[in-house]
């Protein structure tokens, strides 16, 4: 071993050492900034070894030095202003984006290396089987995160979408995988075994994401991030390089525990939703419930301000759609507006509220919603029997009453008890029913109002009126 | 089996069960946070990028590794700043630091 390569050894052990701490500190709030910084200072400490290693060794093309700035300057320019610029709303499909080029670049190592260094010879085995699992695991999540960024973002609807033949097709393209792994592995290099694989795996990240929901795409992001680690360590294996195994294997152990609480925070299981097709809300599981009466009562945003102006507690209860109706400004407004009266508000946040489990904290976070104010289900559970006004926004599976009860979709789940405040007001677009298809009873109680409309022109609304009352 | 390759398993294995290890009960306001800082460090893969991009020695090794150099970078950098960006919104309330502007009521 030469002194260039023990040093750089060292450095790339230290920063397998930062990760590990990293990812152990990002476990609590208080620690989480600090252990983010600390993992970036070990990736800084990996890039620097490898700039000093390539110039050391001097092997580097002119041109190789050419698409290695370029590419690197544009990718760190586009990664770095998107992530500055995107609003709190969209993080989701952004996080699944950069997973989608990880799972590229991990790709593309794995090429590189089938080609350059086989050329036209046969491999061992011990080099071929980390290429092709590099390929094909890259290759997956190459597409499968491009689809769930789309997905996300509503440029690929967000409804599962299936076609007559999906399952034989999906069969035939594992066959075509199986196939190009057996020629990568037992024959001489040639490169259309490996475009058939990489072709092959983009088409089973498509047919694997797009038969799932869109609301389960944060549980598919996370699997298919510890995919990309997995990845990611394979082509170290290719290129024999540590840091990439540890880093690498790390993310794909603790991206699969990851996903597994996620889910479960979901009240679902991770192969229930691969095998897709939930969450259409019009299909079978939406009769489960259509017994329920829909006889509701409606108000109007005038009554809902002379309600809470009057009100003493008022409990906020943030979902989904007040994330894609990106209403968060207006929620916090209409709470100062409240607490400015000195009365008393707090927000209820269900762990899966938003479109990621712990998604609606960073929302409320980003409109300067103080800390002690977001109440997590066990907290905010005990609040609502002396709660005047419980405000529903844009939620609905996760106050449904009928989770208490056995034989639906969503039995089980935990719910946030709505539905023992004096009074409840749900602002939603239509009866529709949410994620899990199923009726919600708590619309038609008796302490019950709807207020139809878009989250945030009906709190604008509200505001109005409240203000109105309380001046 | 060479030895090399089974260093490195070794070392893929350990790894493996570090990760379960020091991923112990996430509480779910962490939970999409702890993703994007998983994702930014699988951006290690950068490394590789440079590895490869020094080998490269005709237009199809050249056009290759610009797209990993490309796409490593994104993952990479963007990782990190998104990460670091959700994080501090937990700990804005002593400081208005950094992002405070795009943060107030409008």
């Amino acid at each position: 071993m030469s002194i260039l390569q023990t040093c750089s050894s060292l450095v790339y052990l230290v920063s397998a050492v930062c990760y590990v701490m990293g990812v152990h500190l990002m476990r609590s709030p208080k620690t989480a900034r600090q252990g983010n910084g600390l993992s970036a200072i070990g990736m800084l400490m990996a890039v620097v070894t490898i700039v000093i290693n390539v110039l050391i060794e001097g092997k580097i093309t002119t041109m190789g030095w050419g698409v290695l700035l370029v590419g690197g300057i544009l990718g760190i320019v586009y990664g770095a202003v998107k992530a500055q610029k995107v609003p709190m709303t969209d993080v989701p499909q952004l996080v699944s984006l950069f997973n989608a080029v990880g799972g590229g670049a991990a790709a593309v190592i794995g090429i590189f290396d089938y080609l350059m260094k086989g050329d036209g010879a046969s491999l061992s085995i011990a080099f071929s089987l980390p290429v092709l699992l590099d390929v094909i695991i890259g290759g997956i999540t190459f597409s499968g995160s491009l689809i769930a960024t789309g997905k996300l973002s509503g440029h690929v609807s967000g409804k599962p979408i299936t076609f007559p033949g999906a399952r034989l097709l999906n069969i035939l393209v594992v066959i075509a995988i199986l196939g190009s792994a057996v020629m990568m592995i037992g024959f001489t290099t040639n490169v259309w075994y490996v475009v058939l694989g990489l072709a092959m795996s983009l088409c089973f990240g498509l047919l694997m994401t797009l038969p799932i929901g869109g609301a389960d795409m944060p549980v598919v992001v996370s699997l298919l991030n510890a995919f990309t680690g997995l990845a990611v360590a394979f082509a170290g294996f290719v290129i024999n390089n540590q840091v990439l195994i540890i880093a690498g294997a790390l993310v794909g152990a603790a991206g699969t525990i990851l996903t597994l609480q996620m889910a479960e925070a979901m009240n679902r299981s991770v192969a229930n939703i691969l095998a897709g097709g939930f969450g259409t809300g019009d299909s079978d599981s939406g009769s489960a419930g259509a017994d329920v009466p829909v006889d509701v009562k409606e108000t109007s945003a005038d009554d809902i301000g002379l309600q809470l102006a009057y009100a003493q507690n008022v409990m906020i209860v943030p979902g989904y759609g007040l994330a894609a109706a990106q209403a968060q400004h207006e929620v916090a407004e209409l709470a100062k507006v409240l607490t400015d009266k000195g009365i008393n508000v707090n927000y209820a946040i269900h762990p899966v509220a938003g479109r990621m489990p712990g998604h609606m904290n960073v929302l409320l976070a980003d409109v300067n919603v103080p800390y002690d104010q977001m109440k997590q289900l066990d907290d905010a559970n005990p609040m609502f029997e002396s709660t005047d006004v419980a405000l529903v926004i844009g939620a609905n599976d996760v106050t449904n009453p009928l989770a208490r009860e056995s034989g639906n979709a969503i039995s089980g789940m935990p719910i946030l008890d709505v539905d023992k405040a004096k009074s409840v007001v749900v602002i939603k677009r239509s009866m529709s029913t949410g994620y899990a298809g199923v009726q919600n009873p708590l619309f038609s109680l008796d302490n019950t109002q709807m207020f139809f409309s878009d989250a945030k022109k009906g709190l604008q609304d509200i505001v109005a009126s409240a203000k109105q009352y309380l001046e | 089996m060479s030895e090399e390759l089974f260093t490195n398993l070794a070392i893929f294995v350990l790894s493996l069960l570090v990760g379960f290890e020091v991923m112990s009960k996430i509480p779910a306001t962490l939970q999409t946070p702890m993703m994007s800082g998983a994702n930014a460090i699988h951006g290690v893969v950068i490394v590789g990028a440079f590895v490869i991009a020094a080998e490269a020695n005709s237009t199809l090794f050249y056009i290759l590794a610009f797209f990993g150099a490309f796409f490593a970078a994104v993952n990479v950098a963007g990782g990190y700043t998104v990460t670091d960006r959700m994080l501090g919104m937990f700990d804005r309330k002593p400081k208005p630091g950094d992002n405070a502007g795009e943060g107030d009521q409008k």
